[in-house]
């Protein structure tokens, strides 16, 4: 996969390093059993520092989605989209919800402050 | 990674006739790192990495490259190490590859094959003379000097001052491909900032001769805010100013620390590490803080 560095946003190279590892394996550019680039790679393809990298790397794995294998790399252990072919059948569902809301008097602030409610609400339901 | 620091500098100091070129100057720079040294031209930049180098003899304090004291005159610190002059000095009668032999003949652990597949990948020309290289070209053949030896170290004096943005970066790609492939730790001033920041680990801002802060790149930046509110006195516990700028009815400070609640008056903001930088260049009263730099200069 190829990286990219906004150097003017503002957000750490390491995050940007981990968004778009996570941004690849959501879009399913990277694929479970994938390779993720060496190390060496990515600072030779956006001239950062090596420890950037490996914390980056770090962090993903720590986050259960790739798997460091000693002397061969680091890999993308799952994906990220567990039920693709639910998608367009939840997305139609929030899109009927939006409309709703709307016609409702909801503005867009209010809306994604309901979302962001609702989140962590659901979040607190499954714990 | 160990605590032994691969460059520790205690209470170093350089005079020039009757001017301190560095003044009092203790630092760290932790084995596997790479750290930056930022300042104003004239800021003791050279004469640090010159005297870590063993190329000046220090007016006080010492420096020591893993633990073993750099005497000028002595060659033993030499090994461990590469130097990257920011003039560059290297014979511009001779070929590339010559040059490369040269560095054969003259070093006792040389990668003759690394050195050579490293100019060749970027396309150097192995039977041109130096002189008639590019400043990107030549920069790079010196860089692959420095490589060549497998240093443990490299001290880097203004690597990609005056090369233009596709050499300054094949540059950097080239010496972090390095470090990602042997651990090198790295030593390298610059003056631009926005260079060093996806670069290095740490940072060492020294200016008018002395170290005025060092730490882990993250870490400056979680620690200071910027403060903007309306112009007068303001009482900032826990929190120290390292620069003020007035505006006619408003004040705008850089405060190291967690500034208290100021209220509704007042905006904190995030500042980026130019801003701070420039913060501690501009005042050279206050806030003169050294702490220890660790290893992978980003605590988790």
């Amino acid at each position: 996969m190829q990286f990219r560095l906004d150097r003017k946003s503002g957000v750490p190279a390491y995050r940007q390093v981990v968004d778009q590892v996570r941004r690849a394996v959501r879009l399913g550019i990277l694929r479970p059993g994938d390779q993720l680039p060496t190390v060496r790679d990515v600072v030779k393809q956006i001239a950062i520092n090596p420890n950037t990298v490996h914390r980056a790397y770090r962090d993903l794995e720590a986050q259960g989605l790739t798997e460091g294998r000693p002397g061969s790399g680091t890999f993308i252990r799952r994906s990220l989209s567990k039920v693709p072919e639910e998608q367009p059948r939840l997305q139609r569902q929030l899109e009927r919800w939006m409309r709703t809301a709307r016609a409702a008097g909801l503005g867009e602030e209010a809306i994604a402050a309901l979302v962001a409610e609702a989140t962590e609400s659901s979040k607190k339901e499954e714990a | 990674m160990t605590n032994v620091a691969a460059l520790e500098a205690v209470g170093l100091g350089r005079r020039y006739g009757t001017k301190w070129g560095l003044r009092d100057c203790s630092l760290t720079v932790p084995e596997g790192s790479i750290t930056g040294l930022v300042g104003p031209n004239g800021a003791g930049k050279s004469t640090l990495l010159r005297l870590a180098a063993g190329l000046s003899r220090p007016t006080t304090g010492a420096v020591s490259i893993f633990g073993e004291r750099v005497e000028p005159n002595s060659t033993r610190h030499l090994r461990r190490m590469g130097y990257f002059d920011q003039l560059r000095p290297l014979y511009p009668g001779l070929r590339v590859d010559e040059t490369l032999r040269l560095g054969h003949k003259l070093n006792q652990r040389w990668d003759d094959d690394g050195a050579l597949a490293l100019l060749n990948d970027l396309d150097v020309p192995l039977a041109q003379r130096v002189g008639r290289l590019s400043l990107g070209q030549q920069a790079l053949v010196a860089l692959s000097l420095c490589i060549g030896k497998r240093p443990d170290l490299l001290l880097l004096d203004e690597p990609v001052a005056n090369l233009d943005p596709l050499a300054r970066r094949q540059l950097l790609e080239t010496l972090l491909g390095t470090v990602a492939e042997r651990g090198t730790t790295v030593f390298l001033s610059s003056h631009i900032i926005s260079e060093l920041e996806p670069v290095c680990d740490n940072l060492i801002i020294l200016s008018s001769s002395t170290v005025r802060i060092t730490g882990s790149i993250e870490g400056l930046l979680a620690d200071h805010r910027v403060l903007v509110g309306p112009r007068g006195d303001v009482r900032l516990s826990g929190a120290d100013v390292i620069s003020v700028r007035d505006a006619e009815r408003q004040s705008t400070l850089l405060v190291r620390g967690r500034p208290p609640d100021l209220g509704r008056a007042w905006q904190v903001l995030q500042p980026d590490l130019d801003e701070i930088v420039l913060a501690y260049l501009s005042d050279r009263t206050r806030g003169r803080m050294v702490e220890p730099l660790s290893s992978q200069g980003r605590p988790s």
